[in-house]
């Protein structure tokens, strides 16, 4: 199916991205010939096949719930945009 | 000493002829000399000549590992304490990793000196390494060809002798489909086999870490280090690790090598088709037997692959926010326009395309038809593969439809840009372990690969068979001319 550029918007939103206009109508023409070839799926008949998310089908581990790793904050916030008193520093989210 | 596999650097250090520190100045020179080739991305001599020195005091104390002091290049994608770690990302432009990968703490353990970080598609989503910020890399065998993606520094590094090995990881080819077009021995292992932690994610279903080195005995060594089971990893599988070098000279008389006629067809170039053939027949010389089998879904690997892998890389990549640590953009209006600034600046076109094609099939309405579709088909790929290992041990086939193509030919075009890892794909589908191997060169002199598919955990079969191979030719002993 084809995207438009209305629709190329709002999954860049979802995405948390950014585009201008130009580029709206760029990627709903190299999108759209993307999900023409993944609409080739549809040629085969999948009723009934379980779905297979994973290579090794057996369930995730669990692990004891103990402390395991050491405190590495102050290394962590090392590399960080923003940081103040131990804290991550972002836009203003609540007045 | 460049052109030397790692068992011979092994045995050279063993006995003296060569200190680590000499062979870490030998690659860092020619590094320097070859920068052209832009494979590396980040190389830092002070921090590789401490570790080359650090290995050469554990020998001379007797405490010697089978691989310590051993240079080898690591993929930027592998994080690594106190290097900076991009993923071929400017999102990562200043990110230096605050911690070790298990693989590179491995190898770190095994003494082994990281001789830099290497280019590589933008979070490893390419096949021609040419998404990555930091430029373009050129193959060593035709500088105006690409080296494959997305492992496509650590495969110039290895094929241009600037490091006798490196990691790779592979998606949906990124270690085999490079390994081929740059003549080298590259090895997926079975999902579960290597540890995914520290590995940027992409596509974590898919995603597999593993060794770029010039012979499958090169492989096995790298391999004994890599494989294990890492409680840090989720989908880690807890079995244990035979020694890869104990399998690799055993008979393959009576090896049944199935041939899926599907990987023989409509799109495979005529010089690599007659390359693959010939190598077929050296294995009958070996005393293997051909069986044909048949693949009946292949062909929908890519399109499979293309919803899931995208629907995972959105999920995944949703951390770089701007928020913890990266690239954060310079103006934004509130927290929301932060994210959508950041990531617009910080992404290439091909990640954007990629994390959009995911955040469709996975938004409300598209799911079923999409997503969950994908995964149905990934079970009929991974079906077709037990029934063809029901007659055969090992399965063979080209590892890319072509030779290394021209810069710039396919980056306007995804979709044919796709179609290049069309044998590899379906390989990440089911989790298995996959190599590619030279097998000889087009009328152009461009290298063509040899790909081998195993049973899961089969890795010690795969080697071997590899091994056998290139007991018998020598393709895997050239290199590129300029380069030796």
């Amino acid at each position: 199916m084809a995207l438009s550029r209305q629709e190329v918007q709002k999954i860049a939103h979802l995405a948390r991205l950014a585009i201008t206009e130009p580029e709206a109508t760029a990627y709903a023409e190299s999108l759209t010939r993307i999900l023409g070839l993944i609409e080739q799926m549809n040629a085969v008949d999948t009723t009934g096949i379980e779905p297979m998310a994973h290579p090794n089908d057996s369930n995730l581990r669990l692990r004891t719930d103990v402390v395991s790793e050491p405190n590495a904050r102050d290394k962590f916030q090392g590399i960080a945009p923003a940081v103040e008193a131990g804290l991550y520093l972002v836009p203003k989210v609540i007045e | 000493m460049h052109t030397k596999t790692v068992a011979e650097l092994v045995a050279a250090l063993k006995a003296k002829q060569v200190s680590s520190a000499e062979l870490t100045k030998l690659f860092l020179d020619r590094i320097n000399r070859y920068k052209d080739l832009n494979a590396f991305i980040t190389v830092d001599a002070d921090k590789s000549l401490a570790q080359a020195k650090a290995a050469d005091a554990r020998r001379a104390k007797g405490e010697a590992g089978a691989l310590t002091g051993v240079p080898l290049a690591q993929k930027d994608i592998f994080c690594a304490d106190g290097w900076l770690t991009t993923c071929g990302s400017k999102i990562l432009s200043n990110f230096v990793a605050p911690y070790d990968a298990t693989t590179v703490a491995k190898f770190n353990a095994a003494g082994m000196v990281c001789l830099g970080k290497t280019n590589m598609d933008e979070f490893a989503m390419g096949s021609s390494n040419e998404t990555s910020f930091y430029g373009k890399v050129r193959n060593p065998w035709n500088t105006d060809t690409v080296p494959g993606g997305s492992s496509g520094g650590s495969a110039a590094a290895v094929a241009a002798c600037l490091a006798p090995a490196a990691t790779g990881t592979d998606t949906g080819g990124s270690i085999r489909q490079p390994a081929a077009l740059t003549n080298l021995t590259g090895l997926k292992p079975s999902y579960g086999r290597v540890s995914r932690y520290g590995m940027i994610a992409f596509a974590s279903s898919l995603d597999q870490g593993g060794p770029m080195c010039r012979s499958a005995e090169d492989a096995a060594l790298l391999l004994n280090v890599m494989a294990g089971f890492d409680a840090r990893d989720s989908t880690s599988v807890d079995e244990p690790v035979p020694d890869y070098t104990q399998s690799l000279a055993h008979d393959i008389k009576g090896l049944r090598i199935g041939l899926p006629k599907e990987y023989f067809g409509k799109g495979l170039n005529s010089e690599v088709a007659r390359t693959v053939e010939a190598a077929i027949a050296e294995y009958k010389k070996l005393g293997a037997q051909v069986v044909e089998v048949s693949l009946p879904n292949s062909q929908l690997a890519i399109p499979c692959y293309y919803v899931l892998a995208p629907s995972e890389a959105s999920s995944n990549l949703s951390r770089f926010d701007g928020a913890r640590y990266g690239f954060r953009a310079k103006e934004y209006k509130d927290l929301i326009d932060m994210y959508c600034q950041t990531r617009a600046q910080g992404f290439g076109a091909e990640v954007k395309r990629r994390i959009m094609i995911g955040t469709y099939a996975l938004s409300a309405g598209y799911y079923d038809a999409y997503y969950l579709k994908a995964q149905k088909l990934r079970r009929l790929i991974a079906e077709d593969f037990k029934q063809a290992f029901e007659v055969c041990d090992v399965i063979m086939g080209p590892t890319s439809p072509t030779t290394a193509f021209k810069l710039g030919e396919k980056s306007d075009d995804p979709v044919a840009m796709y179609l290049s890892d069309i044998y590899t794909i379906s390989v990440n589908l089911a989790g298995l372990p996959g190599m590619s191997i030279p097998a000889g060169f087009d009328a152009q002199g461009l290298p063509i690969g040899l790909q081998l598919i195993g049973r899961y955990f089969g890795e010690e079969k795969l080697v071997n068979v590899a091994h056998r191979y290139q007991q018998v030719t020598d393709w895997h002993k050239r290199v590129p001319k300029g380069f030796d």
